[in-house]
Formats: C-alpha cells, structure tokens, sequence
C-alpha cells in the first residue's frame, strides 16, 4: 500500500479510524434517546467555536470544541427547563451557531467563508500533527465514556424515568452524553465536515439495527461499520481525487441500503426458525393482538 | 392477604412510605391536594381512583419524578430529597415510558435494573444471577435474549416486573401493572406479585380496578380530585363474580357516599 508512505495520508487514514469508532459509539444513544439529530445541531453550534478561534489565532479544533460543548449543555438545559418553547430555543442556538461563525470568520483579518469550508466539508489531507494529537485525545475521552459507563447510558437513554429509581444520576449522565458528542464532533469536523458530521453517527446504528436484536450488537456493527466506511471512503479520496467526507457520507448510505435489502430475508428466516424451535410456546399467544391499548380492560 | 410475620414494632416504628399533606401542580392545574398516605412494612396497598384523580401523580411523586410544591414524602423513615438507598426501591413504570431507539433484548433491559446494586456499572456473577432468577420470577427465561419489541404487551410488562426484581428490592412501585395485559401474564404477575409479598415485600400499586389482584391487596386508598376519600380495606365486590368494570363509582359521588366496588372504571 504505496499510500501509507505518505506522512499526510497515515495522519488522514488515523483521524479517519478514530471518528469511524467515536461517531457511532455515542450517535447510539442518541439514537436510542431519540434525538438522532442532537449531532446535527452541534455540528452548527461549532462553527462559532471554529470562527473564534480563527479570530483569536488559536487552534479552531480546540475553540470548537470549548464552543460545542457549551453549546450542546445549554441544549440540554433547554431540553429539561423549555417544554413548550424548546424546539423554537433549539432553532436560536442552530442557526445562532452558524450565523457566529461565518461572521466571526469575516471579522478575522484576511478570513473569508474560504476558511470556513474545510471545516464545514472536511479536508482530511491538511490535517496536521497538532490535529492528530487533539483529535486523538478527544476520542480516547469519548471511548472512555461510551465503553466504560455503557450500562448507565443504557439505561439513562432507555428509560429516564426507571433510571432515575435506580439512583443513577440522570442529569449529570445526560450532560455527558451532551458534552461527548459535542466532542465527537470537533473529532469527526476534520473528517468529513460540520455539515455531514451527524450522518456518520447516525447512519452506521440505523444500518446496524437492521440486523440486529441487542444493544450490544448493535454498538459493535456500527463501530465496524463506521470504520470500514471512513476507511473506504479515505482510501477511495486518494485514488479517486473525490472529496473524502462526502465520499464517506454516501458510502454509509449506501451500506445502509444493502443491509436493509439484507435484512427481509434475514428476518424471514429468523421467524422460521423461531417458529420450529419452539412450536407448543405459549400457543394462546397467537390468539392475543401483540400489542394493545392502555385502556384496554381484560378482566379475569 | 394480610401479614402476620413477627416485625409488627418495626412496622409502627418506620413506615416505608409516608405522605403528609403532599400538594402537587401540573402547570397550573392542581393535581394533588395535600395528600396523606401511609404503607407499613409488609403492606400490599392499593391506590385506586378514576382517570384524572391524581394517583399516577401520586406514585410518581413518591419516586421524584412529579415536583411537590408543598408537604412532606420519607421513603423508609428518610425524607425523600435525602433518600439514596434506592436499591430498596423496585419501580414499574406504566409500560409507555419504556422504548428506546435502539434494538434491546429482555436481558439487557432486565439488566438495567440491577444497576442500583453495583458500584460504577460493574457486573459480578451474583448480579448476573440476580437478573436470570428475576427473568425466571416472571417467567421470561426463554426470551431473554429475544428483543423487547418482539414482545407482546403482558410480556413487555412482565419483562418491566422482572427489570425491578433484578435489584431485589424491599419495596414495590407499580402503575398500572396490569393495564393492557392478556390473560396468561396477568395470571403470571398475580402469582409473581403474591410471592414477592410472601417473602416480605411491601407494594404499592396503582389500579384501575382491583381485579386479579383483590386477594393480594390489605388496604385500599382511593383518590377523587387529588384528595384522598378513602383509606381502608378493600372495597367489597357487591356481586363476587359480577364482571370488573360492572360497578362503577360515578365521579360526581359525595365524599365517600358510597361502598367501592371491585369496578373503578370511570
């Protein structure tokens, strides 16, 4: 592999690796919270992270980094304290975010929006070696995070209310996951961009459920899924000349579309299988609707 | 089913649940009206009331999920804010709030309910165990690995039933446990249910209506309008073998007029 001689496409095919692991370990419990666009709303909270550190002359990985967190605790605040006008907040901090930074980015002398497109799309072969330092720092806190307390954010993201019984601290729980996924996107923003950033976390667990009955499962076919594809859809910029985190981006789609034709059959064959295994299980189970209403009344 | 084990000083000494005079709002609408309800050790109570009374409030404000504008709640003689103990605590949810984005199987949401007993998330073999003998206790050992969703309605309720066992708790919350369950599972909970009671559970339960249940339950407290209006045994079935949902306390009723009848459907 004539491309691994290169010192630039060793630093790419790295930072690649690590926002394939990050962005699905903790897009699943955003989508398991039911908020799979949280990464979305980041993604644009970052770009005044990435315009003041253009203005100020520090790292913009960095800045985006301290912005998006702040930004996406301030979501969750909105999300417990603003019932009715949350969604109209969360619309504010959006388009706040992405207003800030081209403006920011324009105050900066000698800055145009040129500036701002390799962090809005990605451009993985200007990633430098103080990138790949902060990016490898950022995803080993998100691994710690998304491995190490798996079961309370299952838990926190399954069940909020039964998690709190359980005496799990909900709120701090919720604020990381927040805060992580704020970081796996100034992670993944030198990959494939602030724009595309929510389908990598997104796109791999929705592609893995198709197959999968676990949780477990679940987080471990999305992670390889999202490496193979940030692998592929480097490998592919480099010999193609096509935009890396596009190419990633229409790679995961295009493997969520295969494993969904995949999965019909699998789930045929699955109920067959269920269905021989175990023929005399509770037969009066067929006679009963699987789901019902919670008014309905069964009385004995 | 009444309870006459040996810790009667204990349970006039320490109550493990208490309410004093708890009020309530959601929004503006008041939801509880200063309530009093008291459940000794070993006690199988049941709180009772038409939609709207305010007894899923009630459950949910004992559990902190519901903010109390005024009066006083203790969990085992602790007052609520200060209780951490929670593994002493086994809650069912009314099954609606339990659903994920993400496939899950039983075990993996049973699992979820031992969390209370281990430090940092950490799983030993005994908590392993612990969640095979609460999926054994409802009667799930052969789905555990199968996902929630392919579950039946009673199914899903007893995997909820087993998610608090897993934690083997003292105390039972459960709202609603029997809505929206087939027969086979509501067979299945009445008997899980009597035999966490035998071994010295005390339950609170939220009901429609006391069904299956009535041989389990010692004392039933009934809610109208977020007051209490009942606190006492059972209301006596008028017809044992009438029909649940036969009888029904009509809302407009004066305090307390009536007899209640095994039929709470309003």
């Amino acid at each position: 592999m004539e491309l691994l001689d290169y010192a630039f496409m060793q630093r790419a095919l790295l930072a690649a690796v690590l926002v394939g692991v990050t962005a699905p370990a903790i897009g699943i419990y955003l989508v398991q919270r039911r908020q799979p666009l949280m990464g979305d709303g980041i993604g644009h909270v970052a770009m005044t992270g990435v315009g003041l550190g253009f203005l100020l002359n520090t790292s913009p990985v960095w800045m985006a980094t301290a912005v998006s967190a702040l930004g996406a605790v301030l979501m969750e605040l909105i999300r417990w304290y603003g019932r009715t006008r949350g969604d109209i907040a969360l619309a504010m901090l959006f388009y706040g975010g992405m207003a800030g930074g081209v403006m920011l980015v324009n105050l900066t002398p000698g800055g145009s929006n040129a500036n701002l497109s390799s962090y809005l799309f990605g451009s993985l072969s200007t990633v430098s070696p103080s990138d790949v330092t902060a990016i490898s720092i950022l995803a080993a806190f998100v691994i710690v995070v998304t491995l190490g307390l798996r079961r309370q954010l299952f838990a926190v993201s399954q069940d909020e209310e039964f998690a709190r019984v359980t005496g799990l601290p909900v709120r701090a729980l919720n604020l990381l996951v927040a805060v992580t996924a704020a970081v796996t996107v100034t992670v993944a923003m030198r990959v494939v961009g602030l724009i595309l950033v929510s389908a990598l976390m997104v796109v791999p667990v929705a592609a893995a459920q198709q197959l999968t009955r676990s949780f477990a499962a679940t987080f471990v076919i999305a992670v390889a899924l999202g490496v193979t594809v940030t692998i592929g859809g480097t490998v592919t910029s480099y010999y193609q000349d096509v935009p890396p985190g596009a190419t990633i981006v229409l790679l995961t789609i295009a493997a969520f579309i295969a494993l969904t034709a995949l999965a019909a059959p699998l789930a045929r064959r699955r109920a067959r299988a269920a269905s021989a295994a175990q023929p005399a299980r509770e037969p009066a189970e067929c006679a009963i609707p699987a789901t019902r209403s919670a008014g309905d009344e069964v009385g004995a | 089913m009444t309870h006459d084990t040996d810790d009667t000083e204990d349970r006039v000494s320490e109550p493990v649940i208490r309410l004093h005079g708890v009020r309530a709002e959601l929004g503006s609408r008041p939801v509880l009206r200063g309530i009093d309800l008291t459940v000794a050790r070993g006690e199988v109570v049941a709180l009772l009331g038409a939609n709207g009374s305010g007894k899923s409030t009630a459950v949910r404000s004992i559990i902190g999920q519901v903010p109390v504008s005024a009066g006083e709640i203790d969990l085992f003689g602790t007052p609520r804010h200060r209780f951490r103990d929670w593994s002493r605590v086994g809650y069912v949810p009314q099954r609606t709030t339990a659903s994920g984005g993400v496939p899950a199987t039983v075990t993996e949401i049973v699992s979820s309910g031992r969390l209370s007993r281990t430090r940092f998330g950490l799983f030993r073999r005994a908590d392993q165990d612990a969640v095979r003998r609460a999926l054994e206790l409802v009667d799930m050992t052969d789905r555990a690995r199968d996902p929630v969703d392919a579950l039946s309605g009673g199914q899903h309720q007893r995997v909820l039933i087993a998610r608090a066992l897993a934690a083997e708790p003292e105390l039972l919350i459960m709202d609603e446990p029997m809505a929206g369950v087939d027969l086979a599972s509501q067979e299945v909970l009445a008997r899980t249910l009597r035999e966490q009671v035998d071994a010295g559970a005390t339950v609170l339960l939220v009901l429609h209506e006391l069904g299956p249940l009535e041989p389990l339950i010692d004392r039933a407290v009934v809610l109208r309008d977020g007051c209490v209006v009942h606190d006492g045994p059972p209301p006596k079935a008028v017809g044992q073998h009438a029909l649940p949902g036969h009888d029904h306390v009509h809302p407009h009723a004066p305090t307390g007029a009536e007899p209640l009848r095994t039929g709470l459907l309003s």
